[in-house]
Parts: C-alpha cells; structure tokens; sequence
C-alpha cells in the first residue's frame, strides 16, 4: 500500500489566524474565547464563543472571491494557501493533485442572511428570489468550497466535500489518505472548515443544552475533562494540511511533518447526539487506527482528545481511551485544545490534526487550560494548564460527533519511518 | 487482491416510480415525473420539477422520527429499506461493525431548515427546534440509516453536487477493499421548498420552461437547461464473494470509477473537455476493459448548450467513430444533485440485468450528431458493460463503469 506524509500545514484558528500564532496560542493555553460579536446574542442562551479575526482581503482574497463564497470558504482558502507554501510545492496544479474539504454545516451563515433578507426577518414563508445575492446555488451545496479550492490551485485530481458533523476534518484527511493509497492522487490539499457562528446554529444547540451558558467568565468557559465543564463554547476555522504520497515527498526533498499511519470510524447506532457511557465504538476506531499504525499503547506520545467539555462526552472518551489502550494509557499525556480555540464542528478535528503535526516536529505537548479540578470519572493525564516538552513519535487524535460517528487517526513522526 | 464490489440490492424513491417494479416499469414506458411544481413556484424562474408524488412518509418513517427529520432523510429511509428487502439482506444477522452507510450529500434539509430559520427570527432562539441540530445538517441521512439498520463501520457523506453518486460508491469501494462486508450507498435529495428553489433560481443553465415536455431535452439544438428534481436510490454493495456464498442476486460489478476535476469556475463550463474525457477512459481502463467494450452510455446530460457540447465532445473523443448507444433516462426525472448519480447507477445495474437500454425522452433522435447513437425507445441489448458520466456544478467529473457479473463466465 502506497505511503502517505504530511509536507505543509496551514490554519485559521480563533486567537491564532496563521499556524505560528495558532501554536504559539495553544502552548500557552489561552482561551480565545469571548461574548459574540458576529451578532447580537443577547437573546440567547449560550453568548460567547471563539471567533476568528481574520481579514480576507489582507489575506490576498479579492472582492470577488469575497462575495461569492460563504465565511467557511474564505477561512479554508486562508489555511490551504499557507499549507501549500509551507509544503514549498511549486505549483499544486496538476491531474494527480486532489482536493478533500471537510465541513458540518458548510455555509449556513451565508444562507441564513439572504434568507432573512429575503423573508423579511422571517415574515414571509414564500420568499422572493430577486431579493437574494449572486452565487446562492454555491452556498446551497457546499461541494462548491472544494470547487472554489481546486481552481484555485488548478487541481484536476478529485475532488470532494467530507460531510461527516463533527468528524468531517479527521475524515476528509482520512479521505485524502485513501486517495493517496489507492494511486489516484499524489498530493491531496486535505482539510477541513466552519464557520457556524451565527443565530440559528447558536440557537440549535442552545435547543438542546450541548453549549456551554457560562457566560460571564467566557475565558474559563471551555473547560475540558474539568468537573465544573458544562458544555462546549462553538467556535470557528479552518486547517489544512497537504497529504503526500511518500516517495513523491521523497523525490522533492521536501521537509516531511509526519507520516499519516492509521485512521479508522466507526459509528455508534445508538443515537444522533447521545453517547453510551462503554465508548465501544470509538474504542474500537482507535484500536482499528493503532493496529494499521502497528503500534502498543506504549508507543504512543501524545493523544489530542476530542475533549469538548460537555459532561457526556468527556467520560464517554476517558471510557473508551481505557478500553481501547488499556492500563498503560494512564501514562499518555492527552490534551484538548478545544479550552483554548473552541469547538469548531467540522473544522476542529482538521485544526487537531495540524496541532499533531506540530507536536511531532516541535517536542511540545500543548496543555488543556481550564483543568483545574478534574472531574474524579476522567481521571487520565489530561495534561493541565501547562504545556510539558516530550519527545513524541507517535500521536493519536479522535473525534465524536453527531450522527454517532467516531473518528481515530494516528501520526508518526519521521523519525519513526522505514 | 481488491474483491470485486458487486450491487446486490436497489431500492429508488424517485420521480419515477418508488420501488425498482414500478420505476423500471415508467421507465420503460418512458412517462416521465417531471411536471408543474406543486409544493410553490410563484414568480420562480422555475416552473417544473421531477416530483415523488404519492409518498407517505408515515409508511416509512418511525413516527416520532418524522419530526426529527427532513423530507430528505425521509426519501432515504424508504431507499434504504427497499434496497437493503431487494438484496435480501438483514443486517441484523451481520456483524454490524463490518457494515457501513455512505451517502452522497447535497442541500440538506432544506425544508426542515427554513422554517427553523423563521421561527427563530419571527419568535425568536426559544421557538427553534430541539432537532435542527440534528434534522438540518448533510451528515442527517446517514446517521439516521446507520442508527436504523445498526451500520456501525465507517459511515460517510460525500458532498460533490451531481457527481456525488458516484463519489459515494467510490467511497464504498473503499471500504469494501479494506474489509467491509456491506455499504448501503446512494443519495437523495429534496430540493422543492420556498427558500431552496429560490437558492436555485439564479443557476447558470435553469431551465424557466413551463412546458413539462419541453424544459429540460439536454443535447436538443434548442436545449433551454435543465430542471430541478427530487428523490434518487440507494444500493447495497457487498463484496462478490460473500454475496455469491449468501446466493444473493447480484445485478452488476462496479468494476471501474474515477474522478477528476475542471478546476476551471465556480459555474462556467470549462473550456474543454479534456478533465471530463480523462475520468471516462480512467474509469474504463480500471474496470480492466476497452471503450469498444461498452455497451451503453447513461449521459450526464446537463442540457447545457455548452456543458453538452463538452460531454459530446468527450464521449467522440473515447468511443472514436464508433456508434455506441447513449441515454439519459434523467430526461424522466429533471437532475437530482447528490440523487441523481445514485439513480443512474441503478439504471445501468438494471440495463445489465434485464438486457434493455432505458430511453430518453422528449429529446429529437439525431440530437447527438453523428457518431453517437442515442436511444429514444426502451431498447433490448446484451449489455455487459455500462458506463455512467456524472458531473457536479463547479466542475465535478466523475465516471463509473458497471459490469454484469455472470459466476461462471470469464472475468
């Protein structure tokens, strides 16, 4: 089988809009988290969450790009422009350059305005289409964010949307390592993007209590495996990471991050939001993963949990890190970034998956901040506060999202390759 | 060895017809479903769309679902189940962590989505749905079908506007060459709401015919677009060796696919047809076979002047002078974004299986010029190979080739 590396990383994230903020950002553990400004959410349950300050226009979008594409878009062309220079390919165009876009809810802002222009503030039911702005069919159908990225690049390989919820990021990487395996593509522009701040995506999970209503203190909002966590703070971004085939990275001389080893879903049958306290399934997605990646728990460095500070999750994921590793995972550092750059549905498991590679590379396990008392149920080495300097060769990320889909993906530094 | 992927079940919700006996019955007879849109149209450039009409979705829906899904969901749930009753397969007697679903995503719940929207900015975030986290977003279909019919492997949604079908069989392939040992695969769509027609109203290549006969004949010399649709099918794919072990019937192999391409614009045709081109003799060289091979070709049929041209174009290039036989049974339908690969998958499945090429309609018989030979009445042909051209506004190409699989006859 065909051998797949990372060669370029690139992310948009709250608090960190280029991937040296954005590292910089989680090894400190500061929240970026902050009351809503994209609107007023005075009327809601859950205010606050972790915005991106990015400009487009200074990121070299131009206006046209502006006004044709939906926020998420505009992030994803951001992350994937700095991964391709950082992967110094010359040019990614190409018939064997493929393009993956992971998202949840693709451009639900966007749609959610010309509606409210439209309907007159939700007047009228019919709606009258000569009051709606150009392009609205690109935002309908998201597949057009992976449209607007391989002619960006001039990519002729695949191309494909991954519309997974909240695993969408892993599994669009997950998707372009298939690509990669099966010979259709050498390079694969793989990531993923969201941008769901807005009324009806803030008011859907305030429908069902999964944000988080401390409001107040919206730095310590976002508090992970913490016993006083009481749900996820929504944020946005986008990463994207180039998926190369081994021996064409090889060939190029070109700086390799890590190697992409194993990645496995599962789905839990169970129920659209709710999780079963056992975490079988998602065990059993990363015992997949760590088993194609042929490695113990011993190997393992680092794992970048889903950790989205909601109370079922956190003891959903301790159960199935336990079931899966066994005993010895007691001694992996793991760590939820999600305190610091929230949880931005689609998009995060890609943003995790860029701080995986930089973990590689760099020696440095990023903390979770906010863990200052444990929940007793979640009782792993969540890595509190600080961030700790290890050597780490192999690093495991998860994922958990609506639907019940469970995502594992393993990295491997290249140290570690044959 | 990859084992051969095989379509051991059908099941369609389409415009023509809901169950394979009575779509492939409209189809033959070549009665089309596409007709005055029903559900809303005042002051739409769009007038008609393929519609499923008489579907009750208490039939097929568990009732406190009903609420908590779109239209959409709905069309897949009865997909799923007549695919998965068509291949005889309960997946209760499997290892459900070997099964998986993947969808071909496209609108959402379109539906479902607009009147949470209103309710939330005529009464404010309290009025929203307990379920709009749930009922709205592209991942809904699959995760209700993997909750349903305990799919518990990888489940997937793929998001590639019309080539969307096949992107999703592709994705099943994968997993069937990685272990799986069962994918329900497809897509559907339901994109005949207030505020969903209106995000289509300023396509490029919408058809504004009002006439049901006449809005939508792609590669016709007066060709006006295309017209929406609803509905599309779901398949049961298996590995050919445990399909065969089940005595299961099996319709086709999918034997070869690929993707490629334009990236050219957002809308706009490309220039030429040479990524289109590409992923056509791509997916026949994978499926071990040669253009002349090819028994049928299901058209993308954008009824684009251009987009057709294109397509015209690339199959001339492929087949070389030879008159293959061309259709778009779609012409009965309207073009169902992530449905509509899906169904034309099942029609070549169906074509194979039952030896007849499906027709288009309401399309002149010389529309495709010389070279070409297209098929305007319900013909019966030895088909051993059909090859089906799918492609995604923005500039999705994707092809798929289907290949009857007879136990004991040569590979």
């Amino acid at each position: 089988m065909r051998r797949a590396v990372i060669t370029g990383v690139g992310v948009v994230a709250p608090g960190g809009e280029s991937r040296e903020q954005f590292w910089a950002r989680i090894v400190d553990g500061k929240p970026a988290i902050r009351r809503i400004t994209r609107f007023d959410p005075a009327a809601f349950r859950s205010r606050i969450a972790a915005e991106v300050d990015v400009d487009a226009a200074g990121r070299g979008l131009t206006p046209q790009e502006e006004r044709r594409t939906d926020r998420f878009v505009q992030m994803a062309m951001i992350a994937a422009d700095e991964a391709v220079a950082d992967a110094g390919l010359d040019s990614a165009e190409g018939d064997r350059v493929g393009v993956t876009l992971g998202t949840a809810v693709g451009a639900t802002s966007r749609l959610e305005d010309e509606y409210v222009i439209a309907s007159n503030r939700g007047r009228d039911w019919v709606v009258d289409h000569r009051h709606t702005g150009p392009f609205l069919y690109q935002s309908l159908v998201p597949a057009s964010g992976a449209a607007e990225l391989a002619a960006r690049y001039g990519a002729h390989g695949p191309a494909a949307v991954v519309s997974t919820g909240c695993t969408s990021g892993i599994d669009s990487i997950g998707h372009a390592l298939g690509l990669v395996q099966d010979d259709e593509a050498d390079v694969v522009i793989a990531g993923a993007s969201d941008a769901p701040i807005s009324p009806i995506t803030v008011a859907c999970f305030d429908a069902i209590r999964a944000t988080t209503p401390h409001n107040d203190e919206p730095e310590a909002a976002s508090r992970p495996f913490d016993d006083g966590r009481q749900g996820f703070v929504l944020g946005e971004g986008s990463a994207f990471l180039i998926v190369e085939e081994l021996a064409h990275a090889r060939a190029r001389g070109a700086r390799i991050y890590c190697e992409v080893t194993g990645y496995a879903a599962r789905a839990n049958g169970f129920h659209m939001t709710g999780l079963r306290p056992d975490g079988l399934e998602l065990a059993e997605a990363i015992g997949d993963a760590m088993d194609q990646a042929r490695l113990t728990t011993e190997d393992l460095g680092y794992i970048s949990a889903h950790g989205s500070g909601t109370r079922q999750n956190d003891r959903h994921e301790t159960a199935a890190y336990k079931r899966a590793l066994g005993e010895p995972v007691r001694r992996v550092p793991i760590s939820s970034i999600k305190a610091v750059v929230g949880h931005s549905l689609g998009a995060i498991g890609a943003i995790e998956m860029a701080a995986c590679a930089l973990t590689l590379q760099r020696g440095v396990i990023p903390p979770t901040a906010n863990l200052t008392v444990p929940d007793p149920e979640c009782d792993l080495d969540y890595t509190p506060l600080t961030a700790r300097e290890a050597a780490v060769r192999h690093a495991l990320s998860v994922g958990s999202g609506f639907g019940g889909f469970q995502s594992a993906m393993v990295f491997s530094s290249p140290g570690a390759l044959a | 060895m990859t084992p051969a992927a095989v379509i051991t079940g059908i099941g369609v919700v389409a415009p023509t017809g809901t169950g394979v006996r009575e779509h492939w019955a409209n189809t033959l007879a070549g009665r089309s479903g596409i007709a005055p849109i029903t559900s809303y149209a005042p002051g739409l450039p769009v007038a008609v769309a393929g519609q499923v009409t008489d579907f009750d979705e208490t039939e097929w829906v568990d009732h406190r679902l009903i609420v908590q899904t779109d239209r959409w969901t709905w069309l897949a749930f009865a997909a799923a189940r007549l695919a998965l009753d068509d291949a005889r397969l309960d997946p209760a007697g499997e290892n459900p962590m070997a099964l998986s679903v993947v969808t071909a995503g496209g609108s959402g719940g379109n539906a479902f989505g607009q009147r949470e929207i209103q309710a939330l900015w005529r009464e404010g975030p309290r009025a929203v749905s307990a379920y709009q986290s749930i009922g709205w977003f592209y991942a809904a279909s699959s995760g209700q079908l993997s909750i349903r019919h305990q799919l518990k492997g990888a489940c997937g949604v793929i998001v590639a506007d019309g080539a969307g079908g096949i992107e999703a069989v592709r994705q099943a392939r994968r997993l069937l060459a990685r272990g799986s040992a069962g994918v329900l695969t497809g897509g559907t769509e339901a994109p005949l709401s207030p505020y969903a027609l209106v995000c289509q109203s300023g396509q490029r290549g919408l058809s504004q015919g009002s006439d049901p006969d006449t809005a939508y004949r792609p590669f016709a010399a007066d060709a006006t677009g295309h017209v929406p649709g609803e509905g599309g099918a779901m398949l049961v794919l298996e590995p050919e060796e445990k399909a065969r072990a089940r005595g299961a019937r099996v319709y086709a192999e999918v034997a070869g696919t690929a993707s490629t391409h334009d990236a050219w614009h957002p809308e706009d045709p490309p220039p030429d047809s040479r990524q289109l081109e590409r992923a056509v003799r791509e997916s026949i060289a994978r499926a071990g076979c040669v253009p002349d091979d090819i028994d049928v070709v299901f058209a993308d049929g954008a009824g684009d002047a251009r987009a057709d041209r294109l397509e015209l174009d690339a199959l001339r290039a492929v087949f070389d002078g030879r008159s293959v036989p061309v259709t778009a049974p779609k012409t009965m339908t309207g073009r169902l974004c992530s449905g509509g690969a899906a169904l034309d998958l099942a029609w070549a499945a169906l074509a194979i299986d039952r030896g007849v090429l499906p027709p288009t309609v309401n399309v002149p018989a010389d529309a495709l010029g010389p070279g070409l030979d297209l098929v305007i009445e319900a013909r019966p042909a030895d088909v051993r190979y059909a090859l089906v051209v799918a492609r995604g506004v923005g500039g999705f190409n994707s092809a798929a080739v289907l290949r009857r699989s007879d136990p004991a006859a040569e590979k």
